[in-house]
């Protein structure tokens, strides 16, 4: 699942909002592309310049920074408008999507075309184009796929000093964490500690309130202490499952990371406040979506040899927290023939690996298991992991109540200091249940 | 004369049609001229003010949602009203709604009351003091969400850098935005900021209204300064005083773009205000029915208690 708010900064900026057109032939016609406007984005504008060249058809892309996608997309697909012909959306979206008629069942093109979902990873299959989830029902080719995953400033790591002093407090050497337990010690180690001259924190987290931070942040440790959205074996049953005991230790654990080791004012913090914190060297460890990674590593302050990657340590299990979307086809678009051509080309094998190279996350069997794969980016094999483990938040029709429910009770522990984690995780339940008891579910 | 010409000017022109037109509306009566006149607007007016009002009455009854409109709506009756308003959650977004409304008002009342007294004086350079005073209100609130976000920031921001110059404190000791405590002060300090000159310049009006000649009898009769601001100024200004109070509580009432840039309700729900719970049931889960019912509330509630404060006004202004 990825985001409501902010990609924004220089990585948004270089798109910004607004339509944008590569050369189409005069005579063809021209389909529009909506997405978010972040670096994926200029990397499909490039791809697609391919797809205009093979089949004359023009491409048109509206791009709208992330603090407004899920507003004006939602929008104009519950307005029925036109606008867009192929809609790379959020993955919550499809359960809506597809229950509302807004976006093309591609089963039957699928099947006719030949593209096989095998041909992709199960959880982005799963989670950008299933509805209901783990049926085969698809309303999305998975495109981009993402997963929320950590960076950290090697060039500090590898300090001798800093190395000595780490050794000194905690015994062991100071290393990519492998537990979550590793990674509030590394976090509370830089916290406050004078590097270069400058004050430095230890982690730059989820705090946003307003939109899908917190709950983004959050699950990252409630999915590695055994938290579940529901009883696998009964649908919508939540008890014991959302509020379980290891679920209450996540949530502690998550609060204890914020009140120790973030920078002062980070309550409200999202993506583009972690890509500030790291880039402005305020900060050892990040929490953010594997998309940015690229665009970090060609930093020219933190990139390079000073940056490092790794997916979410582990607890008493491990998993993380599902980003990415699918592109579909909208139900109320003029130019489905054409749209469905854009998909059909999209899906093809070299277009993927051309897709990864530019900086798009394929999702892929063919360039994922490719065994070059994992050298072929220094965040390449953590991101092969973090896929093995995603997990995504409710893609219900409802999904956006359930969404501000977690927000807000996450947010008053977490942040305001309001009740204990147990309570926060009962009420979460009681809101859950009043939201699909509305929605006619039984459980 | 005037006739004349103009029933020739339309008879030789290319229409012959005007002509009959100008005729018949020659034999109407004053009455229907003025509703021939008034109905375009009256028409404007149903359209997009009170159809969409009855419309919102309609849906609120309902369960209507705006992105499954092919769904069946069923009629729910007075349900979405019993729901909020026994909601807790909605009970305190109504608090910190009237925490907010409350401070602002009066902090804005007070300062730019202050404000206009000392600008009425003509001293010299206070046509530039004004435009300077005015400028904050001239700021898109875009803009001054985003200009005190950065000085609200406890390790660069000015703000906590001043605060904590004056109180000794570490400049990042505290948090304005993150703070349960601090942060819906935080709001009502940017909002005062921002419309305090708004009311000064009410006020600055309502003290420009009162003659000169009643001073000039009251210094005859030796009032001293002080008597002259409780007898004469403040009774004088005060139907001014009072339409400020009633634009920026209803203003305040509705506020929804500082909240939303400055905390987006947080921390927890500590400055979530009516409008943002609107806001998220209305266009981020598509609660249309519910939604409608509790603008209608909102609505009531404004509609209420502005006209209880208009009669209130107006029997100040007719003393």
């Amino acid at each position: 699942m990825k985001a409501l708010l902010v990609a924004g900064g220089a990585l948004g900026a270089v798109l910004g909002s607004g339509a944008m057109t590569t050369p189409a032939q005069a005579q063809g016609k021209t389909i529009t592309l909506c997405w978010a406007a972040w670096d994926p984005a200029n990397a499909l504008v490039e791809l697609s310049k391919d797809f205009t060249t093979k089949t004359g058809i023009g491409m048109k892309f509206e791009f709208v920074p992330w603090t407004n996608y899920a507003d004006r997309f939602l929008n104009e697909l519950n307005s029925r408008g036109s606008l867009c012909d192929l809609l790379i959306g959020d993955s919550q979206w499809i359960g809506g999507a597809a229950e509302n008629g807004q976006y093309v069942k591609l089963n039957d093109f699928f099947k006719k075309e030949g593209i096989s979902m095998d041909d992709y990873m199960p959880a982005t299959v799963v989670g950008y184009a299933q509805w209901p989830k783990n049926t085969p029902n698809y309303w999305a080719l998975p495109a981009m796929g993402d997963a929320v995953g950590w960076t950290y400033r090697k060039d500090w790591f590898a300090r001798p000093d800093v190395q000595k002093d780490f050794k000194a407090k905690y015994g062991r050497d100071l290393a990519v964490p492998k537990t979550l337990d590793e990674l509030r010690d590394i976090a509370q180690f830089f916290q406050g500690r004078e590097i270069d001259g400058k004050k430095v924190y230890g982690a730059s987290i989820y705090t946003e309130r307003g939109s899908e931070g917190i709950t983004m942040g959050v699950s990252n440790y409630l999915y590695d202490y055994g938290f579940k959205y529901q009883d696998p074996n009964k649908p919508y049953a939540m008890d014991g499952f959302v509020n379980s005991p290891g679920a209450v230790k996540g949530l502690e654990a998550y609060k204890e990371l914020y009140k120790c080791c973030t920078p002062p004012g980070a309550s409200n913090s999202y993506m583009s406040e972690g890509l500030d914190a790291f880039k402005s060297g305020q900060v050892a460890l990040q929490m953010n979506f594997f998309a940015f990674f690229p665009g970090l590593h060609k930093d020219p302050n933190v990139g390079g040899d000073k940056i490092g990657f790794f997916s979410n340590p582990a607890a008493t299990t491990r998993a993380t927290q599902l980003g990415g979307q699918g592109i579909s086809v909208v139900s109320y678009s003029k130019n489905q023939g054409e749209a469905l051509q854009y998909i059909k080309w999209f899906a093809g094998g070299d277009v993927q690996k051309k897709w990864w190279a530019l900086g798009g996350y394929s999702c892929a069997k063919s360039v994922l298991n490719d065994p070059s794969f994992p050298d072929s980016a220094p965040f390449a094999k953590e991101f092969l992991t973090s896929m093995g483990m995603v997990v995504d938040f409710w893609a219900e029709p409802s999904y956006a109540q359930l969404l501000q429910a977690e927000q807000k009770r996450v947010h008053d522990y977490v942040v305001a200091d309001k009740g204990t984690a147990q309570e926060a995780l009962d009420g979460l339940v009681k809101d859950w249940k009043a939201i699909f008891k509305e929605e006619g579910k039984k459980f | 004369m005037n006739d004349l010409s103009a029933s020739s000017r339309i008879t030789y022109g290319a229409v012959p049609v005007q002509a009959a037109v100008v005729r018949r509306i020659r034999g109407l009566s004053d009455k229907v001229l003025a509703w021939l006149f008034i109905t375009p607007t009256i028409v404007l007016l149903l359209a997009i003010n009170i159809f969409p009002l009855v419309w919102t009455i309609y849906l609120s009854f309902t369960n209507y949602r705006a992105n499954r409109a092919n769904a069946p709506v069923k009629w729910l009756g007075i349900d979405w009203y019993q729901t909020i308003l026994t909601d807790p959650d909605i009970w305190a977004a109504m608090q910190v709604t009237a925490h907010f409304v409350f401070w602002t008002v009066v902090i804005e009342t007070v300062i730019g009351f202050g404000l206009a007294f000392l600008i009425d004086k003509k001293f010299r350079g206070h046509g530039m003091w004004t435009t300077i005073i005015l400028l904050p209100m001239m700021l898109s609130p875009a803009v001054v969400g985003n200009f005190w976000t950065f000085l609200y920031q406890p390790q660069i921001g000015l703000f906590n850098y001043v605060v904590g110059f004056l109180t000794g404190r570490s400049a990042s000791s505290f948090q304005m935005l993150g703070d349960v405590t601090l942060s819906p002060w935080a709001i009502v300090i940017v909002d005062a900021w921002m419309w305090t000159p708004y009311v000064m310049l009410i006020c600055l009006a309502g003290l420009r209204s009162i003659p000169d000649y009643i001073y000039e009898a009251a210094e005859v009769d030796r009032a001293s300064k002080w008597r002259q601001f409780w007898s004469i100024t403040l009774p004088m200004a005060l139907p001014f005083i009072m339409l400020a109070v009633l634009f920026r509580g209803i203003e305040n009432f509705k506020m929804f773009d500082m909240v939303n840039l400055l905390t987006g309700g947080g921390p927890g729900s500590t400055t979530e205000v009516a409008s943002i719970t609107l806001k998220r049931a209305a266009f981020e889960s598509w609660r249309t029915g519910y939604s409608s019912a509790f603008a209608i509330i909102l609505f009531v509630t404004v509609f209420g208690l502005a006209n209880i404060y208009v009669k209130a006004l107006n029997r100040v202004k007719s003393r």
